[in-house]
């Protein structure tokens, strides 16, 4: 695959869906980065196809209440919390 | 449209809706947190819904029957198979970065909904309408409260994973009050059914785009023929965050003055998506969001596709509104407009049947939606919130309907008086003393009045008729205002006659 696979202005777009800010620099470093992921990809060509082994369909659970976690665990892994909420950046 | 010089008269307005409800299950849509409102922020919450890694989304089979009940409702299809698809954006109300809906292959497709606007039969158009999660919810904090100069944010993700049902119109509307009527007649199919629960806060939620064509696109008159290229070529808005039919009317009142004015002005009408702000009645414009395309939908390989078109046959619903209204009328002999405020709510309807059934259909319609529903309304009480003492009132209907109780009796004092006081029926009847004197003690009291006033009585019987009045005075006190002076007058004629 070349590298007219990605082209900058689709990492840009990209970038700009995710929130994240690239440089001048690192759009060209992740276009190459892009087409080589891209590239790995087309190993999978190789893969013969199989079928699924089982057809599931309707997988569902009764509208029964289980235990949600405590607000302590719930909140752990958070990096910054306030009264119970998770916290963040403003993000209009 | 650009620059347009037409009359505002040659001008029509074109609407459709997108509205989500929440429907009300137990638990939410994949996990088995609890859907009630929590004082606590995050206290309903696990790792499915806090998009934990690892953590595997199962469909709450509730969710799915209330979908099948609103396909039901309005006639819609439910196709062999369905699936759920990942629709991808980066917002902090969605912790997985994605939210789990319906694509390609929502649960009701081509639906319709009845409608009546002053008096016209209308028929909306339901194209589809999708099961989904909702988002949890933000603040807002500091720099003055706005969006946009806000100096951090808090998220609640207790309302993250409450089942959604997504219900899209066609552009069927020419006018704001036609989607008020809509949302309203919605509103009461779903209570019908059991599904929603209005009075919870943000249970009901709408987008609506609107678009203003040049009425020769209209083809005939049958409003639901507009031409689509013409839609096509108009700008339209989409009209975000209104939460109610008053504000759905208002909201769509000021935006349809806005492009009439700029159009009127030949100014181009920017396609944007604007937020109504309730509290100063406007319309704002939003910063542009994603196209379809950046959602980039694909999907969900973690639930399994959904196989329920036969819970069609096997899920009951109720008699819906509209067809309660009209066998109201022709079963009751009421009139349409009594016929609609008893079949509001299913409980209301609920109420009057069983009522209707043991006594006169005429009087029951007056107690309960006069009386009952007038009282109520004027103390802001739901029907809901009485249902324990149902019972009560319709012991009071009984006082009435067996005359043991003038009407106006029961109304003023009695079911004033079990509403504010909490008090019985038959308590009141007997403390104040309301019970409408038995005939034996009226007789008693017309003897007693004539033995004790012989003058009065030798003036009657020398022709001077206002003597009776007296008389009836005299028996109105002994029997402390209960009697009906009317009966009583003719009780004195026949004795004094007889």
């Amino acid at each position: 695959m070349s590298d007219d696979a990605v082209s900058p202005e689709e990492v840009r777009h990209v970038a700009d869906l995710a929130r994240v800010d690239l440089d001048d620099d690192e759009v060209d470093r992740f276009t190459e980065q892009f087409a080589d992921i891209l590239e790995y990809f087309e190993t999978l060509d190789e893969v013969p196809e199989v079928d699924r082994e089982t057809d599931l369909t309707n997988v569902m659970r009764p509208d029964e209440e289980r235990p949600s976690l405590e607000s302590e665990a719930a909140l752990g892994n958070a990096p910054e919390t306030e009264d119970g909420y998770f916290k963040g950046p403003n993000v209009s | 449209m650009t620059a347009q010089t037409a009359q505002q008269g040659d001008l029509v307005t074109v609407i459709g809706l997108e509205v989500h409800v929440q429907l009300e299950t137990d638990t939410k849509i994949f996990c088995g947190c609890s859907t009630e409102p929590s004082d606590e922020p995050n206290d309903n919450v696990c790792p499915v819904c806090l998009g934990l890694p690892g953590a595997l989304p199962v469909l709450n089979e509730g969710a799915v029957e209330a979908a099948v009940k609103i396909g039901k409702a309005i006639d819609a299809d439910i196709p062999e198979e369905t699936r759920f698809h990942r629709k991808n954006y980066y917002y902090p109300d969605l912790p997985k970065n994605f939210q789990i809906t319906q694509y390609d292959e929502p649960i009701c497709q081509d639906g319709t909904l009845e409608i009546a606007v002053e008096g016209e039969r209308r028929t909306v158009a339901i194209e589809r309408a999708h099961l989904e999660e909702d988002p949890g919810s933000l603040q807002h904090v500091g720099g003055g409260g706005g969006i946009d100069s806000a100096e951090y944010t808090l998220v609640d993700y207790n309302r993250a994973g409450t089942p959604l049902m997504e219900i899209v119109t066609a552009p069927d509307f020419r006018s704001p009050s036609e989607v008020r009527a809509f949302l309203a007649e919605l509103e009461e199919v779903l209570e019908y059914l059991g599904v929603f629960d209005a009075e919870r806060d943000g249970s009901l939620r709408i987008d609506a785009n609107l678009s203003i064509i040049p009425e020769a696109e209209i083809d005939g008159d049958d409003t639901d023929e507009i031409g689509m290229d013409a839609l096509e070529a108009a700008n339209r808005t989409e009209v975000k965050n209104i939460s109610s039919h008053k504000g759905a009317e208002k909201a769509l009142a000021y935006e349809e003055t806005r492009q009439k004015n700029a159009i009127q002005r030949g100014r181009a009408v920017e396609q944007e998506t604007r937020h109504w702000d309730e509290s100063r009645g406007i319309t704002v414009s939003m910063r542009s969001k994603e196209e379809e395309k950046d959602y980039r939908y694909f999907e969900e390989a973690d639930l399994p596709p959904l196989r329920v078109s036969g819970w069609k046959d096997e899920i009951a619903i109720p008699e819906l509104p509209a067809a309660r209204r009209e066998r109201f009328q022709a079963e009751y002999g009421l009139s349409e407009e009594a016929a609609s405020k008893l079949t509001s709510t299913k409980q209301v309807a609920d109420f009057y049947e069983d009522v209707a059934g043991e006594f006169d259909p005429d009087l029951a319609a007056t107690w309960v939606a006069d009386n009952l529903l007038g009282e109520l309304n004027y103390r802001d009480i739901e029907i809901t919130e009485i249902e324990g003492r149902l019972e009560e009132i319709k012991r009071l209907v009984e006082l009435v309907a067996d005359d043991e109780i003038t009407a106006k009796n029961a109304r003023e004092t009695v079911l004033r008086s079990m509403l504010d006081d909490g008090r019985m029926p038959d308590e009141v009847v007997k403390e104040d003393g309301l019970g409408k004197t038995g005939e034996d003690e009226v007789e008693q009291a017309v003897v007693e009045a004539i033995d004790e006033n012989p003058d009065a009585v030798g003036d009657y019987e020398n022709g001077d008729d206002g003597a009776i009045n007296f008389l009836v005075g005299q028996v109105m006190q002994k029997t402390g205002g209960s009697a009906d002076p009317g009966d009583v007058n003719q009780l004195l004629r026949r004795e004094l006659e007889g």
